[in-house]
């Protein structure tokens, strides 16, 4: 023995790491990832590898050059960062509008707060945002899902999403069960695995539910945040469809289209932008909800999710100042 | 089962020496016996260099309120007094006694026989335990007298006995709850006499049912001990979470457990008693458990207090090579030691060896906000905020955050995925903010 370590206690240590949460973010987005490949093919793959290597590149070339720093780019952020902003594209999108939503993302959404769990807003809903506000007309033009193997040949390029659909509908004087009872409207069960026209990792809830539920099982994210959001969407709607099921759609059909399941369980819950204790989350899920309804049901975008998470993440750090946990010896209790 | 609710982690349990009875370790030549070896004020030396002690004689006396009384657990010469490095890491004032033989006080009864019955009085006994040096054996080292005396316009309702052994590794306790199971029953009896309880609650966690089934089945003999078993969490063995888990209640913020008419004491701590009331023997040995698992032979030992963790060591096969960390204690709340020539203390549960790989801390990165340690606060703290205001040195707002709530388990920095040394910064402010209220009440 020539030198003891010495440090305070604890001394042993739980073996988690950033790594090894963020690999399990990318392992849960798997599912959503190959169904995006079966409808949308080498597009999917080709948004998917520019989105991610262009985050990584962007990351590194800030850390080191910029800011002075040791580069992290194998922490494994980025790379959930390039995932999410890829699902949240079109399968279609030109290779530089990725590339400047990747700069958006990584530069103004992650290192100019000071990088890695520094940030206030979720980065690739910043970059997401930039890009639908910037380039409104590529940003929403829909590839037609079209399966890897199907034989049909279709000629339809872009679509609609159900969303769109539904709000264009309105607009032209049809009711909800009209615009629904179109044969090239999409049912529950195909909008379930997620053939229906969209970005490319919103659509199949199926495959993102899984996801989630892997993530609550290895404990990367509470139950806080998805039951608040999914419980406070159904009751919005559901309330609305029950007064004028018209002019209101019902509360599955918001669960299973747009981005809904995308930002329940891999956007809201993101936990650099949420908030800390247990209440608070629960608040903060149920405004996610409230917000993404009224943007869909009277907003002009025929999809909320992403506004409401972001103006959501500006409140965190007010539930984190005034959302206390429950301290031990707060309520003295006699048993 | 019963647990506590809030917070709590699972580090791997790591008993490897649970299966390795008591052993008395040979005497060491010199023991090195420290004064302050309580929490409060050091004892005061009662005894000269050049003075020939026996075992069992005062050599030191715990004269302020909060003190304990020291005796020699050897027999030979004073050969000084004098600043000996120990398990603070600092050099503290200690008593070295060159050992010659082993000649005991013959007021102490050494014979294995049981005594059941306890005439004494509560004041009694309580002077009996003071006379006897005895402090809390769970690693606080409260003098336990102290803890009995309960204030006029307090109530004592149950005795909280903590066999609960929560560390990884240590398995001291458990060796004791064994082996001496009777004795210590005896023990809790005379703590409940001391107190004027008619009720006391043996909280042990379920991964020692043999200790659970041993202790039961004597309990059944004695009136109103209750053995009950708990659901392994850490740290179930903090004063504040076993009483939770025990009887439901929970001690107000800032307040002792007096307040929900509890008395804890460590189950180490009944034993000590046993022996000091029944068979008349101070605080002079201890068991220490000895384990790491690059050691060649795991085990618990009986150990006079004074004697190097060096002697441990070396009955137990040697120090392993590439040691990097020797830890007085279990690793969630030990101290790691500056050297192997410490002495062992009343307050040393265990010394725990880890090998160079287990010996270093994650590497530190961001955090990032994920909240884990707020989940697993025993106390309902937010240990991420708690440590920016320490780094901030923003101690008033640390203090409304109730910092010295914080009870130093480690579960925060245990579970940490950036790595960081929450506790560390945690530790700073607790002290700060201390410092801070005393100078408060200084003006006042």
């Amino acid at each position: 023995m020539d030198t003891l370590t010495i440090s305070g206690s604890p001394h042993v240590f739980g073996g988690q790491s950033v790594k090894k949460i963020m690999y399990g973010v990318v392992i849960a987005m798997i599912p959503a990832m190959l169904v995006s490949l079966y409808f949308f093919g080498f597009g999917a793959l080709r948004v998917i590898l520019v989105s991610v290597v262009s985050c990584l590149i962007f990351e590194y070339l800030i850390q080191k050059h910029l800011m002075k720093l040791e580069p992290t780019i194998n922490d494994g952020s980025a790379v959930v960062t390039g995932i999410l902003l890829a699902f949240n594209l079109p399968s279609n999108l030109p290779v530089w509008i990725i590339l400047v939503g990747a700069l958006v993302a990584i530069g103004i959404g992650k290192m100019s707060f000071g990088g890695l769990g520094k940030n206030p807003f979720n980065p690739a809903l910043v970059g997401r945002v930039f890009l639908l506000i910037s380039f409104p007309v590529q940003m929403t033009s829909w590839p037609v899902p079209k399966p890897v193997f199907s034989s049909a040949l279709t000629d339809a390029v872009t679509g609609p999403t159900p969303l769109g659909l539904i709000k264009d509908g309105l607009k032209l004087g049809k009711t909800v069960p009209e615009i629904m009872s179109d044969p090239t409207f999409p049912d529950y069960i195909q909008t379930l695995i997620g053939n229906h026209g969209g970005s490319l990792g919103e659509m199949s809830a199926i495959a993102l539910i899984l996801g989630g539920i892997y993530m609550l099982i290895r404990k990367i994210i509470t139950w806080e945040i998805p039951v608040a959001y999914i419980g406070s969407v159904v009751i919005f709607t559901g309330i609305f469809w029950l007064i004028d099921p018209t002019y209101y759609a019902d509360p599955l059909f918001h669960l299973l289209t747009g981005g809904m399941m995308l930002g329940v369980f891999f956007m809201a819950t993101d936990m650099v932008s949420s908030p800390m204790s247990r209440t608070g989350q629960l608040i903060y899920g149920v405004g996610c909800g409230v917000l993404t309804i009224l943007i869909r049901i009277w907003g002009a975008y025929p999809e909320g999710v992403s506004f409401a998470i972001l103006i959501m993440n500006a409140f965190v750090p007010l539930l984190n100042k005034y959302i206390k946990p429950k301290r031990f010896g707060e309520v003295v209790k006699h048993g | 089962m019963k647990t506590f609710q809030m917070g709590g982690v699972h580090p791997p349990e790591n008993k490897i020496s649970e299966k390795a009875a008591i052993e008395v370790l040979p005497l060491p030549q010199k023991a090195f016996i420290p004064l302050g070896q309580n929490l409060g004020a050091p004892a005061k030396a009662v005894v000269d260099k050049g003075a020939l002690v026996k075992v069992g004689q005062l050599i030191a006396s715990g004269e302020a309120f909060i003190s304990a009384n020291v005796h020699s657990s050897v027999s030979g010469k004073v050969a000084r007094i004098d600043n000996v490095l120990d398990h603070s890491g600092y050099r503290n004032k200690a008593i070295v006694i060159d050992v010659e033989g082993d000649e005991w006080e013959e007021s102490i009864d050494r014979s294995p026989a049981v005594i059941r019955e306890c005439n004494l009085s509560s004041e009694e006994i309580i002077q009996k335990i003071k006379e006897m040096g005895i402090v809390g054996l769970g690693g606080a080292t409260f003098p336990t007298h102290v803890k009995l005396m309960v204030p006029t316009d307090k109530k004592a309702e149950f005795l909280i006995i903590n066999g609960v052994e929560c560390e990884p590794y240590l398995t001291s306790d458990h060796r004791l709850m064994l082996e001496k199971g009777e004795e210590l029953i005896i023990g809790v009896t005379i703590l409940m006499k001391a107190l004027k309880v008619e009720k006391a609650f043996i909280g042990i966690e379920n991964n020692k049912s043999d200790a659970l089934e041993n202790l039961k089945r004597i309990a059944a003999d004695y009136k109103g001990i209750e053995v009950q078993p708990l659901k392994v969490k850490y740290p179930q063995g903090g004063e504040k979470q076993l009483i939770k888990a025990l009887i439901g209640r929970e001690v107000p913020s800032g307040k002792l457990p007096l307040e929900v008419g509890c008395v804890v004491q460590n189950i180490g701590t009944a034993f000590a008693v046993y022996e000091a009331v029944q068979k008349n023997k101070p605080l002079i040995e201890r068991v220490v458990t000895l384990t790491g698992k690059s050691v060649k032979k795991p085990a618990n030992y009986l150990v006079r207090i004074g004697t190097p963790v060096n002697n441990l060591i070396e009955t137990s096969g040697g120090l392993p090579e590439k040691t990097g960390k020797i830890i007085s204690g279990g690793p969630m709340m030990g101290k790691a030691l500056v050297s192997t020539e410490v002495p062992v203390v009343k307050g040393t549960s265990g010394i725990l060896i880890m090998n160079e790989k287990e010996s270093h801390r994650p590497l530190m990165s961001n955090c990032i906000r994920c909240a884990r340690c707020i989940g697993v606060c025993p106390m309902g703290l937010e240990p991420v905020l708690l440590a920016q205001l320490s780094a901030n040195e923003r101690w008033e707002d640390a203090e409304r955050e109730r910092i010295l709530d914080c009870i130093e388990c480690g579960s925060c920095h245990f579970t940490c995925p950036s790595g960081r040394p929450l506790l560390d910064y945690l530790r700073v402010g607790k002290n700060k903010v201390g410092q801070l209220i005393r100078t408060r009440a200084k003006k006042i």
